[in-house]
């Protein structure tokens, strides 16, 4: 079982995703994602920036690749994307339907990532043999479905690897509206970039006092943390190859060292204090997404 | 320019065919369409005199199976796709490239639509659908500016539609996962968004509490009209403050954008509904049947009617109608 951090999903200054990335490359992490995948506006590095930090972490043995854009509206967004899928270096994963329209017109390998809706076997199937080598499941498919529809390809003789959405907040929705904007009574296009206040996104609580969202510009995540990674032996039972943790500002790293270890001498990890944060892992078990059931 | 009504039900398609809809669209009786409700859609024995009905009324009829085939369940998907092109309708509308793929090479004939639930918000999605399943229009998603709307109309990829009224989704269709999260259920996983049996009302005191998965989503006084809870319309605590976070209860309304809509080749015009009375449906369509004549008539002198303004506003969520992602201020 092999371990990725996804892209950042929140608005973070270059000098905390330097830090971040330096980190990184000192972990015994297999896979990075890099790239802004949810606001073109965002612009902490530039392309040249993310290159550069992927040529740093790929000298210290670690698999790179560039994640794009998920809501994809605006023309300049369309070929921002294609850039992105044409650099000759890294590997992409596509999180819209323009990415895949550039890459299998380019004939490459590449990753389809959770903002692809392939929720069956023949969808995977189709995509694979367009070049697709790595499927990240939607967060909200259960452990059942996940190995059902990895059987099932695997008898056609064309499975690809899989990587779980196994820790982090979960991306929930996409929107045209900015809600950290909104929340600041400020409109998408007079910002200020204000979600930059906030590095581990918004906090949306129900009347009641229960944490609910999580709001992170246009994209809305949930309040909970998904946490499958004690779930890893059932995980690799249905076909997961790779665990994907989203980042936080902290721990990150820490919890890397943690799971390889446990992996490593296979047990269930001992996980690092998570301080006031709410667990789930209901998607796995196919029940509403927030719960947490059993260990986990 | 087509104005595709919508029908859930037997009556509503009659209502909408007599109030001067082009087509009307449907769904069969199960998960394989993105309004699965407990009483709403035709089984697939009903289909063939239901789309022979029509087209007698010289109404064309499209089949909506536009939610994603589920591991271990393709034959529902297969089966639905075999009903629809047995029965003649005139096109189906689909998202997932599973149903995409299996028509477009087993029913040749058989016309495909992209649906909203795909999510193609720009060119380049437009183009793979185009190119590798061959869909010959796109229902597009209520994400886009109207200048964005027109650069995709300027790029001609495949015709496009787009909604009317109705409905407002404040997340990109088909990548909203809100109802899941709190109650184990989507459009994307099956084919609703707070479905009912999620769904509670509780009266405590003078307070009106609505939820979805047990998840408190708005309180109502004695003189607020508690709507029907989706998560994307609750009032939430943010910054110390209860909002609406994300949208208040309101709907679409796009009629003062007709003439522009038609300047730039928009093929036809949606209305959102099939969960909707015969009575909603009726009158909907009237109006829009009547804007559209109008602006057909003479674009340049288009306004839009007092009365077509009231109408929609009675219909509407919290009798408030907004324009939604099209217009950028929105945003």
């Amino acid at each position: 079982m092999r371990l990725a951090v996804g892209p950042v999903l929140y608005f973070w200054d270059r000098e905390q995703l330097l830090d971040f990335y330096r980190d990184l490359a000192e972990t015994p992490v297999d896979i990075v994602y890099l790239g802004e995948t949810v606001c073109s506006k965002r612009r902490s590095l530039r392309f040249p920036d993310w290159l550069e930090i992927g040529r740093m972490l790929v000298d210290r043995g670690k698999q790179v690749v560039l994640s794009t854009l998920t809501l994809v509206e605006a023309e300049s967004e369309v070929g921002q994307i294609a850039r992105v899928c044409r650099n000759r270096d890294f590997m992409v994963e596509a999180n819209d339907v323009a990415a895949l329209d550039v890459l299998v017109e380019s004939g490459v390998s590449f990753v389809g990532g959770i903002g692809l809706n392939i929720y069956n076997a023949r969808t995977l199937s189709w995509l694979r043999r367009a070049g697709m080598v790595r499927w990240v499941p939607p967060v909200e498919m259960s452990g059942e479905q996940i190995g059902m529809i990895v059987d099932e390809v695997t008898a056609s003789g064309a499975e690809p690897e899989v990587e779980l959405f196994a820790f982090g907040r979960m991306p929930l929705a996409y929107s045209a509206r900015c809600f950290t904007a909104r929340a600041h009574g400020l409109g998408k296009d007079e910002c200020g970039f204000v979600c930059g206040n906030y590095p581990e996104g918004m906090a949306a609580g129900t009347q009641d006092g229960r944490p609910l969202f999580t709001l992170n510009g246009i994209q809305t995540q949930s309040a909970a943390v998904v946490n499958l990674l004690p779930l890893w032996r059932e995980a690799a039972e249905s076909g997961v190859d790779i665990l994907r943790l989203s980042p936080l500002p902290q721990g990150t790293a820490e919890l890397i060292r943690y799971m390889r270890e446990a992996l490593d001498s296979e047990s269930t990890p001992e996980l690092p204090d998570i301080p006031d944060k709410a667990l789930c892992n209901g998607y796995w078990y196919g029940r509403a997404g927030l719960e947490s059931l059993g260990r986990g | 320019m087509e104005l595709v009504v919508p029908a859930g039900s037997r009556g509503a398609l009659h209502s909408a065919i007599e109030a001067g809809a082009d087509v009307v669209y449907l769904g069969l009786r199960d998960e394989t369409n993105a309004r699965h409700f407990p009483g709403l859609n035709f089984s697939a024995h009903e289909l063939p005199a239901t789309v022979e009905h029509a087209h007698r009324m010289g109404c064309k009829v499209y089949l909506a199976i536009n939610t994603y085939s589920r591991a271990g369940e393709w034959k529902r998907w297969e089966a639905a796709v075999g009903a629809a092109a047995e029965s003649r309708v005139d096109a189906l509308i689909a998202a997932d490239m599973a149903v995409l793929d299996h028509a477009s090479r087993t029913y040749p004939d058989l016309r495909l639509h992209l649906s909203v639930q795909a999510s193609a918000t720009n060119w380049r999605a437009l183009r793979f659908y185009r190119d590798n399943f061959g869909i010959q229009r796109a229902v597009l998603p209520r994400v886009l500016s109207m200048t964005q709307v027109e650069r995709l109309a300027e790029r001609d990829v495949v015709p496009l539609e787009v909604f009317g009224f109705g409905g407002l989704c404040i997340m990109a269709e088909g990548r909203c996962l809100f109802s899941s999260y709190a109650c184990g259920r989507s459009p994307n996983n099956y084919g609703a968004c707070s479905p009912a049996e999620a769904v509670e009302w509780r009266q405590d005191g003078d307070v009106m509490e609505t939820r979805v998965g047990g998840v408190l989503v708005d309180r109502f006084g004695d003189n607020d009209a508690a709507g029907y809870p989706t998560l994307c319309k609750g009032r939430y605590q943010v910054r110390g403050s209860r909002v609406h976070a994300f949208e208040e209860p309101v709907s679409l309304n796009s009629l003062e954008l007709l003439p522009q809509l038609a300047k730039i080749g928009i093929h036809a015009i949606k209305l959102e509904g099939r969960q909707r009375s015969p009575a909603y449906v009726s009158r909907m369509t009237r109006i829009w049947r009547a804007a559209i004549d109008a602006v057909l008539a003479n674009p340049d002198k288009f306004a839009v009617h007092r009365l077509w303004g009231e109408g929609l506003s009675e219909l509407a969520e919290g009798q408030q109608t907004v324009l939604g992602a099209y217009a950028r201020v929105w945003q």
